[in-house]
């Protein structure tokens, strides 16, 4: 074990530190981008406070889209991209850009289901107050969604997880591209069996996180 | 002085249109807490929705003050809305926030300094009797209470109409009656109107000083409390009084 851990410790280590930042900045990037594709999703719906058919129906088909593609599809295709964007299609920075895109509808649809928990009477007094369309967004309808929201977060952070170890496979680095040089191509089971547990360990923590912080931040959960 | 005059809102349902409310012509005088009773589906909540647009009628005026309001758009909605306070049957307080930034949400939205805010929400939450509860949140309160937040919340911005959407049908009538007083005095300290929809006779008799009775999208009857209910002239007015509930 000891001889195990002074011979692949470092790597292990190294690699793990990859995957988490990697996918802590996908999951902050695809925030960026998907929670103002979710509210578009959520206002410019038939009864919504912004109704706007045609944007809804192209927002949700562009989401609908982005969806519908394989990861380990949609990372090959946008080397190019990543190239361009990125300066280099290798790589674990390299890999934040088709997570990114990956994620972002993902994200938008997980904002949209969050928003839509809100209570329409809520949104109504705020109409009746006399808000516009921005202040019922910034002040009522992403306040009162935020603890879903988190734990959509949670939910999102666990799927990049995994698509980074997608990624890892044709040279992101992190826990997958070790899974796959040690473990698959020289048939090393024990760094197989460790890159699973730091994984099992890394999802576990990440959803007792979310789920608790969700549940300190929500004020309709009596304490 | 709000003048209803000859006020439609029709709905497109698949057996064509649908009227909603029917060529309603009401006055309300300044300082009246007037009551709007009848069945449900009777029209009476459109034509509640209506007086601050959340329902674009479809027909007929709506003059506040001399002002026909069913045409204003953008700025000049806001503008109203900010006027006029409105208490819905299920309080509809937001849930994140405590009760001291439910009541100051409104003056947020006209953008009132936080200083003169939280000096006015101040000045609300003791006018409902709810000090001691500033820093607590929607659910550690009973619904009467919750319904005495959105009180002062419809109060915040010294709005001169008050538009109560069945605010004590969620409340038992213990309850029932602690609101029905604070609103009335409400009408007597601040002088603001009231416009009330209810389904309960009870409610009119005990605050309103006029009533509407609507039945089938149409007003069949109105006046003074006091006349209506010792002279119904309509069936539907005499059944409510019999039942004393129509539901």
């Amino acid at each position: 074990m000891s001889e195990f851990f002074a011979q692949y410790g470092d790597l292990l280590i190294k690699n793990t530190w990859v995957t988490i930042y990697v996918t802590t900045l996908s999951t902050f990037f695809s925030y960026v981008f998907g929670v103002p594709l979710g509210v578009l999703l959520v206002i410019t719906q038939p009864h919504g406070i912004w109704a706007h058919k045609t944007l809804n129906s192209v927002l949700g088909w562009i989401v609908n889209i982005g969806r519908s593609i394989p990861f380990i599809i949609l990372m090959v295709a946008l080397m190019p991209l990543t190239r361009l964007v990125m300066g280099i299609a290798i790589g674990p920075n390299a890999a934040i850009l088709p997570l990114v895109i990956a994620a972002t509808p993902f994200v938008a649809r997980l904002v949209e289901s969050s928003l839509q928990e809100v209570d329409a009477g809520v949104i109504e007094v705020a109409q009746s107050t006399g808000s516009t369309i921005g202040q019922i967004v910034w002040k009522v309808i992403l306040p009162e969604s935020l603890p879903s929201m988190v734990l959509g977060a949670s939910i999102t952070f666990i799927t990049l997880l995994g698509y980074m170890a997608m990624a890892g496979a044709i040279g992101a680095g992190g826990l997958g591209d070790v899974a796959i040089r040690y473990g698959y191509y020289k048939y090393q089971t024990d760094i197989m069996i460790a890159t699973i547990i730091i994984l099992i360990i890394l999802v576990a923590v990440i959803q007792l996180l979310g789920n608790g912080i969700s549940r300190k931040i929500d004020r309709r959960i009596k304490k | 002085m709000i003048e209803i005059k000859n006020l439609s809102k029709f709905f497109s349902t698949e057996n064509g249109d649908f009227a909603a409310i029917n060529g309603i012509n009401l006055t309300i005088e300044d300082g009246d807490i007037f009551g709007i009773i009848g069945m449900s589906g009777a029209g009476k909540s459109t034509l509640i929705r209506c007086i601050n647009l959340l329902e674009k009628p479809s027909e007929g005026q709506i003059l506040i003050d001399g002002q026909d309001i069913t045409a204003l758009e953008g700025r000049e909605l806001l503008t109203l809305r900010r006027k006029i306070g409105m208490v819905f049957q299920r309080f509809n307080l937001l849930m994140q926030r405590t009760i001291r930034d439910n009541v100051a949400f409104p003056l947020e939205i006209a953008g009132v300094e936080k200083k003169s805010r939280l000096e006015r929400v101040d000045e609300l939450l003791e006018i409902v009797g709810l000090t001691s509860k500033a820093g607590s949140y929607p659910v550690q309160l009973s619904g009467g209470q919750q319904q005495r937040v959105s009180i002062a919340r419809a109060l915040a911005n010294h709005p001169s109409l008050l538009l109560c959407d069945e605010p004590t049908s969620a409340l038992d009538s213990l309850t029932t009656n602690s609101i029905l007083k604070l609103l009335k005095d409400i009408n007597h300290k601040l002088g603001v109107t009231i416009i009330i929809i209810t389904h309960e006779i009870a409610v009119v008799e005990k605050i309103c000083n006029k009533v509407a009775i609507i039945d089938e999208s149409r007003i069949i009857e109105q006046g003074l409390v006091k006349d209506v209910i010792s002279n119904p002239q309509q069936d539907v007015t005499r059944k409510l009084l019999e039942r004393g509930e129509l539901a």
